[in-house]
């Protein structure tokens, strides 16, 4: 399962309430929790990562709220996968739930546009702009079972549980 | 082999694999005995069972769903969902708890579900808080939820602990909210992220129930997975040779009463550093701070009196056994008669979800756990945290105050 697109960089402590606020989650419309993601800390965001773009963080993406609106509303969006410093543990592994690959390596490597490279699983990141790898922390065997399989629901559907 | 931490003993003995030893850094798949959702996460993991091939939930007397995020309904949507709960409860035979009995936390605690030693899983954040109960209890998504739900069952990477030693005793106009203010500002937002929090000293053994309940509220806010106030009569303890991951000793003596400035969580000090700055707006509830203690201890403060003009004090009790209570003994008149408006036991004010959002600008001083930019619906506004005895001095000066500045604190 190999992922490429653009990079859209963002800061350190993106907290769920500025990845999707309270007031917006409300809903089983994932495409009405996709016009609202990330709208509090970057207006344009919608526009930057259509068409295949890679969300490129700091530390700590994700913090807060359990909301799985969070990573919904930015798969929904478009976002191929998310490579940050460090995630919030509920955010890293409600993403990985629903398919959406999550890349813990070095973003300082990584700048707005850099075109990046990843195969979930895989023990780097490359980035194919500025022509380096990025070391990745790896997943435990049970998450990239998970993401192989789209999320937990195929996954289930297909093992029948845990 | 070493001791273990009350992490590592209640998730072996929930492991589907017996009799084997675990150590932080596991994975394990594991039973679990209790099952929390609330209408602002249920309703994606009801879609979630169903599209996984869920018909029947596992054990329909290990679940309850609450009504607590914005209740009672603001608009369609949200009452058309609240009705998609109730009808998954009836037919599954689920216990459901209508809106307006409270915060999912303190009904939980209130209604006795929980036993020490068990696990438990919740689609909040702030499902830590059985932690005060000796119960592991964590926040999940939706889709965990889902499969739990399905299979009665989750995997769980088994957590390092830190271990916070609170030595001394707290000094007049200070509060477990304070204490725990400040331990995440010695640990960090992020300094607990994938790890269990054990708190021991003199003051957890003879806390009361609620001021453990705001400590192990916040370990998520420092990232942890569950936090554990350990006192003798917790239920359920860690071996004397466990292994931890830090040690971090924390002095009461020396605590004064504490602020989160905005927007984050550890970016803490004391209220004196802060007390020209003006507030519009208080909120005094949350499953932080909003027990029948919290209410109390405001009103203490504000009976009487009046808040400061252009300051607006919102209040939403816990639940309706605390609003009761609060009646009862007078308290929420004092605090009505003082200038408060009463919300819906609930979690709407805090979560910005229903209720109390602040204007452009604006300064809100709150009792809840969290002050993320655009947390209480406006991200253009500005929100301090503070314990309910700062909350009321603060109400009635109009701007950040020390209740120690009150003549009944001094």
């Amino acid at each position: 399962m190999k992922l490429q697109g653009h990079a859209v960089k963002y800061g350190d402590n993106i907290s769920t309430d500025l990845i999707i606020a309270g007031k917006h989650t409300k809903t089983l419309n994932v495409r009405d929790l996709a016009d609202h993601a990330m709208e509090d800390l970057d207006p344009a965001f919608g526009r930057r990562i259509s068409g295949g773009g890679i969300l490129a963080a700091g530390s700590y993406f994700g913090c807060g709220s359990s909301r799985e609106q969070a990573p919904v509303a930015l798969k929904e969006a478009g976002v191929l996968f998310i490579a940050a410093k460090t995630f919030s543990r509920i955010f890293y592994r409600n993403a990985v739930n629903i398919g959406l690959p999550v890349v813990e390596c070095d973003t300082d490597a990584i700048s707005d546009d850099d075109i990046l490279e990843y195969d979930v699983g895989a023990e780097v990141l490359r980035n194919i702009t500025q022509k380096k790898e990025l070391a990745v922390t790896p997943l435990p065997e049970i998450m990239v079972e998970i993401l192989k399989e789209g999320g937990v629901v195929p996954y289930i559907r297909k093992y029948g549980g845990f | 082999m070493s001791g273990r931490t009350i992490a590592e003993k209640i998730l072996q003995n929930h492991s589907v694999k017996k009799g084997e030893p675990v150590k932080a850094g596991d994975i394990l798949f594991c039973t679990v005995d209790f099952l929390m959702s609330h209408d602002a996460t249920a309703p994606m993991a009801i879609k979630a069972f169903e599209n996984m091939g869920g018909t029947k939930i596992f054990d329909p007397s290990k679940m309850v769903l609450i009504l607590d995020h914005a209740t009672p309904a603001p608009y369609e949507r949200i009452a058309n969902l609240q009705s998609m709960m109730r009808s998954f409860a009836k037919e599954q035979n689920i216990k459901f708890i209508e809106g307006g009995e409270g915060v999912c936390h303190q009904i939980v605690v209130e209604q006795g579900f929980l036993k020490p030693g068990e696990l438990v899983l919740g689609t909040d954040s702030h499902t830590c808080t059985y932690g005060a109960l000796g119960v592991f209890a964590t926040g999940v998504g939706s889709t965990d939820m889902a499969a739990a739900m399905y299979t009665g069952k989750s995997w769980f990477k088994v957590p390092e602990t830190i271990k916070v030693t609170l030595k001394g005793s707290l000094r007049r106009g200070c509060s477990a909210k304070d204490v725990i203010l400040k331990t995440a500002g010695v640990i960090g937002a992020d300094g607990a992220n994938y790890r269990s929090i054990e708190f021991y000293g003199e003051w957890i053994d003879s806390a009361s129930l609620s001021d453990r309940l705001t400590l192990a509220n916040m370990v998520v806010e420092m990232g942890a997975k569950c936090g554990f106030p350990c006192s003798p009569d917790l239920g359920v303890c860690a071996d004397d040779d466990a292994q931890y991951l830090m040690n971090v000793e924390i002095d009461l003596d020396a605590l004064s009463p504490m602020v989160a400035r905005p927007h984050a969580v550890d970016d803490v000090c004391s209220v004196s550093e802060v007390n020209d700055v003006v507030i519009h707006q208080a909120f005094l509830g949350s499953c932080t701070n909003g027990r029948i203690e919290d209410l109390r201890e405001a009103a203490k403060i504000l009976k009487g009196k009046k808040i400061a003009d252009g300051v607006r004090l919102i209040i939403a009790p816990a639940s309706r056994q605390v609003m009761l209570k609060a009646m009862e003994e007078g308290v929420l008149q004092s605090l009505i008669e003082a200038g408060g408006a009463v919300f819906t036991p609930g979690c709407g004010v805090c979560v910005g979800t229903h209720g109390g959002v602040p204007a452009d600008g604006e300064v809100v001083l709150s009792s809840s756990n969290r002050n993320f930019k655009g947390r209480m619906g406006n991200n253009k506004a500005l929100i301090y945290l503070a314990s309910p005895a700062t909350i009321a001095a603060s109400v009635l000066k109009g701007r950040i105050t020390d209740p120690r500045e009150l003549e009944e604190y001094r």
